[in-house]
């Protein structure tokens, strides 16, 4: 290093352009009309937007989870899908805390994990404080290319104990669905049958960070694609859990990939605190075994009282 | 304790050599001893100021005349590195790194003298893989061990490292499990790949790249040596950036090449000589890593200056990295565009 040069933090010259730039921009829409239309604002969101995104210039957070992306371009399809399609009714949504960690355990169904997408579309849209559900996913999906990535910008996070109790103690709300690929590619005639809950992973990470565990039953997502058969040669050869064959997939072709538009019901329940069971709860297996077993007979005795509520798959 | 008399390994190289820079600044060491096969660079040397070079293969059983004749209290191994020098230098670069590790630690073994040492590793350790949890902590291990390249080296160099430790339970030993370097004056296998007008990636796939900026990896190797810290400790910057969003911020253009092809591609960076990617390296392109730095800040007492994604654009602006389609002309678009939307109102 020779001799350092002197830069100004404020060169003159610069700042007086930088002044006539700002006192031609500001008055601008003052001229204009004063309210700008509804569609103007939503161009100049959607400018703004991918200005941000070809600079880079957005956060993500240590798990990959990528706030403005989720918001602007993965959540709105979502919107149609949740408002019209299934008309997804939700009950008690007062009992997911307004900030802090929570742990929602939801049973899982229909072929095609829908029911995680829908749930998270609900907190983020309904929910007074619009919270993000950060799901907990199995590495098959993150093994996947694509899918993998996207889950990863959506909040969503691998199904381990680490990453779980990571979120919960950084006051996050997380998502899990214990069944697994058990209930999402169950045969239709098990439906609304829960299925085993893991090794109550779940009830170990809320034990160690406190935080309470919300049940969440979801009616309507065993009927979106009925799985009346699973092709076990097909499912090995591409490395899927399952293959599954409904009344209209693979026989339609990509036509059976359309959902059938059954009526939805997500119902939160009373929050299962676990901070009353002090400092080592989490390794008394037992006290794991009976919390995980309360969890699963509440959401289970849920969809029952759904089920006998609702008078129509399709109109609810 | 501060330590009298230091050796450095690696100071041919940007860590090793700039490291034996700021100890001969430092009045307090007596005596700065930098090893390495071949001398620094002019400039390099020049910063080194009254450090000593001394021209010694780390593999040879010499290094342990040179600890015990120059009465070496600290040692710093920094030579263990990613970057193979050259075309067949994968397989030298292996035998630097594990057998000079060996050599190294024999010879501390050896001298009575040596009280501290400070070994500078790699999160690589932790390998990388979708089953992975998405933030390492230092008692984590690797799902697969990594089978090849810099990834099983630094493995290896660790398990020594700890053998080592048990047998001279005197000496302090600090192993640092470092994330990628970046900064304007560091050369790596990453400042490479970032350059690169068009950058490739993988198909389907975006990794979580943690940084950390070279003047903070000095700073946490100075302070591992003149202060007594023992431990393993993860060295990263805050926050993380997506490889996508890397890309977009240097101003380069992302290339997806589908995995089948990427070892074709790879090869053809390799023989282009624009840079050399090891599988381990390009699994790490896949999936990539973040780590824990919770101990870094508590117990080793050390926060980076940069984040991760300060340390990238201070790389970016230092290198001089021109972006392909220019800011302000994205901007003057977008202010276009809404100018004439208001016409049409």
């Amino acid at each position: 290093m020779a001799g350092a040069r002197v830069i100004p933090l404020h060169d003159p010259e610069r700042d007086a352009a930088r002044r006539a730039r700002h006192v031609e921009v500001v008055p601008e829409p003052e001229q204009q009309q004063p309210e700008t239309s509804d569609w103007e604002r939503r161009l100049a969101d959607l400018l703004s937007f991918a200005r941000r995104r070809i600079a880079g210039d957005y956060q993500i957070d240590e798990f990959g989870f990528d706030r403005d992306l989720t918001e602007n371009v993965l959540m709105p399809p979502l919107k149609p899908l949740y408002e019209k399609w299934f008309r997804v009714e939700t009950i008690g949504l007062n009992n997911i805390p307004l900030a802090g960690g929570a742990l929602i355990v939801a049973n899982h169904s229909g072929t095609l994990p829908l029911d995680a997408l829908m749930t998270s579309y609900g907190i983020a849209a309904e929910h007074p404080a619009h919270r993000s559900l950060r799901g907990l996913g199995a590495d098959l999906v993150f093994r996947t290319p694509l899918l993998g990535a996207i889950a990863r910008k959506g909040g969503q996070t691998l199904a381990c104990n680490a990453d779980a109790e990571r979120l919960l103690s950084s006051g996050e709300l997380v998502g899990v669905w214990p069944e697994g690929f058990k209930g999402v590619g169950k045969p239709f005639k098990d439906r609304y049958k829960l299925q085993r809950f893991g090794r109550g992973g779940f009830v170990s990470a809320a034990l160690k960070t406190g935080v309470p565990i919300i049940p969440c039953s979801i009616v309507g997502a065993e009927e979106i694609y009925p799985m009346i058969g699973d092709i076990k040669a097909l499912a090995r050869l591409f490395g899927f859990p399952y293959f599954p064959v409904t009344p209209f997939f693979p026989l339609l072709g990509p036509l059976g990939a359309i959902p059938l538009p059954s009526k939805w019901y997500i119902e939160f329940g009373e929050p299962i605190q676990t901070d009353v069971f002090g400092e080592n709860a989490a390794d008394d297996p037992m006290l794991v075994f009976n919390l995980t077993d309360q969890v699963r007979e509440t959401i289970q005795q849920t969809l029952y009282r759904l089920l006998t509520q609702r008078r129509n798959v399709f109109l609810g | 304790m501060t330590p009298k008399v230091v050796l450095v390994t690696g100071v041919s190289r940007f860590l090793g050599g700039h490291l034996a820079a700021r100890f001969a600044a430092n009045p307090d060491i007596e005596r700065v001893l930098g090893v390495d096969t071949e001398p620094p660079p002019r400039d390099l040397l020049r910063r080194m100021g009254r450090a000593e070079f001394v021209r010694a293969d780390i593999r040879n059983p010499l290094i342990s005349k040179v600890i015990s004749t120059a009465n070496v209290d600290t040692v710093v191994h920094a030579s263990v590195t990613a970057n193979p020098a050259g075309p067949t230098g994968r397989t030298v670069m292996k035998e630097m790194n594990v057998i000079g590790t060996m050599q190294l630690l024999a010879a501390c073994q050896k001298s009575p003298k040596v009280q501290k040492l400070v070994v500078k590793s790699t999160s690589a350790v932790y390998g990388s893989s979708s089953r992975d949890p998405a933030v390492f902590t230092e008692d984590m291990g690797p799902k697969d061990l990594p089978s090849s390249g810099y990834a099983k080296d630094a493995v290896e160099v660790e398990g020594y490292v700890r053998g080592f430790g048990r047998r001279r339970p005197d000496v302090n030993v600090t192993t640092l499990r470092f994330t990628n370097f970046i900064g304007p004056r560091i050369d790596t296998v990453l400042t490479r790949y970032f350059a690169l007008p068009v950058v490739p990636t993988v198909l389907g796939y975006d990794a979580r790249v943690q940084l950390l900026h070279s003047e903070d990896a000095l700073a946490v190797l100075e302070r591992a040596t003149m202060h007594d810290l023992p431990g393993v400790f993860n060295v990263g910057g805050d926050g993380v950036l997506l490889l996508s969003q890397a890309i977009r911020r240097a101003g380069r253009l992302n290339l997806p090449v589908p995995s089948m092809a990427v070892p074709t591609v790879g090869g053809f960076f390799r023989s282009a000589r624009l840079v050399d990617f090891s599988p381990d390296q390009m699994r790490f392109l896949n999936w990539g890593r973040v780590v824990d730095t919770t101990l870094l800040k508590k117990e080793f007492g050390f926060t980076p200056r940069w984040t991760t994604q300060q340390a990238f654009d201070d790389y970016v602006n230092g290198r001089g990295l021109k972006p392909l389609i220019d800011p302000e002309t994205v901007e003057a678009a977008e202010r276009g565009i809404l100018d004439a939307a208001a016409r049409f109102r």
